[in-house]
């Protein structure tokens, strides 16, 4: 006993663990502080909570059930890419695979596309309940835009997730919404005032193409997988950030 | 209050006094002479970071936009006149044939019109999908939300907000009837040159 206790402080002791834990857990209020400081996820997290934080009537936990779900998009969405390749030949069969013969598969797949579904949801309701409580009000207007863009980013990072499975339901959908992409004004064949043909247009630049094919099928899924999610996460950052900024968690007056 | 032409003074350097509180027109040459090499280098270096970062992000955006398209391409030859028009009673106004065999592989019907030619987009003007041809009843109906077209094109119910899209149709050098799929007339447009060939 002694000699495992013995071990246990040689090993605190060494320059490894405090290379990363840079302080002892004397329960003294400068260590709690230090603690909070010196750890990435403590710091990321308020090191103080106020007790109306607590009130889920309030806030209804949105914007975190929002992160909760994204975070399981994030590791869904990297187990189902072990299996899936973003080829026409290949990715309606990857899918079935997936879906029929992949151990776990059906249950990965199901809950990456309800979790998508669910996003949508609670990413409209935190919005709501921003606009109800007026917490969009300075000096959160900025945190407001931001959120607007998140929202954004999570609707096109369901519309890119549409396409991946290249059954009749995405192929169709997606041809429906790129058709919409033509009358964007100035920058689509179609749209008022447009300035670009159909070899040059946003819609061009978004299928890689003039048809949803191959260079579609690829592109949405680099959106999906790489660039949506980036852009997610870094505006998650600055979210969660300025809520601390401008005077933390929205509160009932 | 500083005016903006003191912008373009180096740190240190009293440009406060010549620049500052009046607006007095100065000398072309003494404001030359306040680019100093601080100035020169800030210049320099930004300019040559935001050309570098204008040229890289031009070339991702063409990056965008591929030489080489893997896709048919947007012309096809239909055949000689003559295999549409043979003479006889079928070349009255009003008498209107439809050609199905480019639909599968081109999305395009050829229809004889009388003496016109002219290719039909097989693309419904609601949503885009493909309506079928019923040649009993001879009109086209849209499976997706029950558009109806007259054997013309033009659309009689259902939410098809226009008749059917017509292509580009020339006879080529070669003698043979070519249809541009990159040129699309609209219904306003269906009585213009080139959206239709009459023999």
């Amino acid at each position: 006993m002694s000699r495992k206790k013995s071990l246990w402080k040689r090993v605190r002791r060494s320059q490894v663990w405090r290379s990363v834990f840079r302080h002892d857990y004397t329960d003294t209020r400068r260590n709690r502080i230090l603690q909070i400081r010196s750890n990435i996820f403590l710091h990321i997290h308020p090191a103080r909570i106020p007790s109306h934080a607590g009130r889920i009537r309030f806030t209804w936990c949105m914007g975190g059930i929002t992160f909760f779900l994204f975070i399981v998009e994030v590791i869904t969405g990297i187990l189902l890419m072990f299996y899936y390749r973003p080829v026409i030949e290949y990715a309606y069969q990857d899918m079935k695979y997936l879906r029929f013969d992949v151990p776990f598969g059906i249950i990965l797949r199901n809950i990456h596309r309800w979790a998508a579904h669910l996003m949508i949801a609670t990413v409209m309701l935190h919005m709501l309940r921003v606009f109800l409580t007026g917490s969009y009000k300075p000096p959160r207007e900025f945190n407001w835009v931001v959120g607007v863009n998140l929202l954004v980013v999570t609707f096109l990072l369901s519309f890119t997730g549409y396409l991946l499975p290249w059954d009749q339901l995405a192929y169709w959908a997606i041809t429906v919404g790129a058709n919409m992409i033509r009358a964007t004004p100035f920058i689509g064949h179609e749209g008022p005032f447009a300035l670009v043909d159909r070899y040059h247009d946003i819609r061009f630049m978004l299928l890689g193409g003039t048809e949803i094919g191959a260079n579609a099928l690829l592109r949405f899924y680099v959106l999906h997988v790489i660039v949506l999610p980036l852009a997610a996460a870094v505006l998650v950052g600055v979210h969660f950030w300025r809520i601390r900024k401008d005077g933390g968690i929205s509160r009932p007056l | 209050m500083p005016t903006p032409r003191s912008r373009f003074l180096g740190r240190g350097e009293s440009g406060d006094d010549a620049a500052g509180g009046t607006a007095a027109p100065m000398d072309v040459s003494a404001d030359k002479q306040r680019i100093n090499r601080r100035m020169f280098l800030k210049i320099t270096g930004w300019g040559s970071f935001f050309i570098t970062m204008g040229v890289f992000l031009a070339g991702t955006l063409r990056f965008l936009f591929p030489r080489v398209l893997f896709e048919q391409p947007p012309t096809f030859k239909i055949g000689v006149p003559g295999d549409f028009f043979s003479g006889g009673p079928d070349l009255q106004d009003g008498h209107i044939r439809v050609y199905e065999q480019w639909k599968k592989e081109h999305a395009v019907w050829i229809v004889r019109e009388g003496r016109r030619l002219y290719a039909m987009y097989a693309k419904c003007t609601h949503l885009g999908c493909t309506p079928n041809w019923f040649p009993e009843e001879r009109i086209f109906k849209c499976p997706c939300h029950g558009s109806r077209f007259y054997s013309n094109g033009v659309n009689f119910a259902g939410p098809a907000p226009r008749p059917l899209d017509r292509f580009g149709i020339f006879l080529a050098g070669d003698g043979r009837i070519t249809v541009d799929k990159s040129r699309i007339y609209r219904f306003r447009d269906f009585d213009k040159q080139g959206a239709y060939l009459e023999v």
